[in-house]
């Protein structure tokens, strides 16, 4: 089986189930991040495979933002994590349910 | 060969994936992250897109694991040491798991998509004038979006990782 386009879509996706799963299934807030980060990275799978098997310049310069916007994300991400692990002493979703009350 | 390297390069995505997401140590989980994004850097490599490459290994493995390790070792182990998941959650997360991978591939097969053939596309992506050009013509709104977005983000930063001021607790 040659690797074409299709191949590259079919992993982008699997990555961002793996992301979607990783998401779901954890407990940690810092892991259900690093999973987001995951599923960031699989769309910029997608939209490189688009951008190389369509010969066009679009797509790259996309994954280009994405990058800026994630390394933005991130940092205000953990800020806010940290901010809200001195508040409360636990990084766990479960033990984080004001807003069930 | 390159066919190999595609499937090496997604063998160590998709395990480093999953090892993030099954992986019970935050530590271990973060370096799995790393793994995943080198294999992703490979794959961009494949793609010859050498640029962004290139940017995935210094913006993420470099700064955002760097960053996750960091928070990880300051606060993630005192963090509450992971109560299991329960059998439901379990269970309902890997049924999420399965129908979004089913709904992609069952997206994905109904209607080829048409498959150009690589050997008359000329692997633009791999010249870096190319990017120049883009950026500071089509471009050059959102990298200035991008750029306040930047300042913006570490602005905010500092303000939330400041100390609270004792008058201000109240």
């Amino acid at each position: 089986m040659t690797i074409g386009l299709h191949q590259y879509l079919i992993l982008s996706c699997l990555l961002f189930a793996i992301g979607f799963f990783g998401v779901l299934l954890r407990k940690n807030t810092l892991v259900v991040f690093m999973c987001l980060e995951l599923m960031l990275v699989a769309s910029t799978i997608g939209f490189v495979a688009f951008s190389r098997y369509n010969a066009a310049m679009d797509g790259n310069v996309f994954v280009f933002f994405i990058l800026t916007v994630a390394a933005a994300e991130v940092a205000v991400g953990l800020a806010i994590i940290v901010a809200l692990f001195r508040k409360r002493q636990t990084l766990m979703l479960d033990e984080l349910d004001e807003l069930k009350h | 060969m390159s066919d190999f390297l595609f499937y090496a390069f997604t063998a160590l995505t998709a395990g480093g994936a999953l090892g993030v997401v099954l992986n019970r140590n935050s530590v271990h989980a973060a370096f799995c992250l790393l793994i995943s994004l080198l294999g992703t850097a490979g794959l961009f490599v494949l793609l010859n897109a050498y640029l962004l490459a290139a940017l995935l290994i210094l913006v993420y493995a470099g700064a955002v694991v760097a960053l996750f390790v960091f928070i990880v070792m300051l606060i993630g182990m005192q963090g509450g040491s992971g109560k299991s998941t329960g059998k439901l959650a379990t269970a309902g997360s890997f049924l999420a798991f399965i129908a979004l991978l089913v709904g992609a591939f069952v997206t994905l097969n109904r209607e080829p998509l048409p498959a150009p053939a690589l050997a008359n596309m000329p692997p633009i992506g791999a010249e870096l004038k190319l990017y120049a050009y883009q950026l500071f013509t089509t471009y050059l709104l959102p990298v200035e979006v991008a750029g306040f977005l930047l300042l913006v983000a570490m602005i905010g930063v500092i303000v939330l990782a400041k100390k609270d001021k004792p008058e201000a607790k109240a």
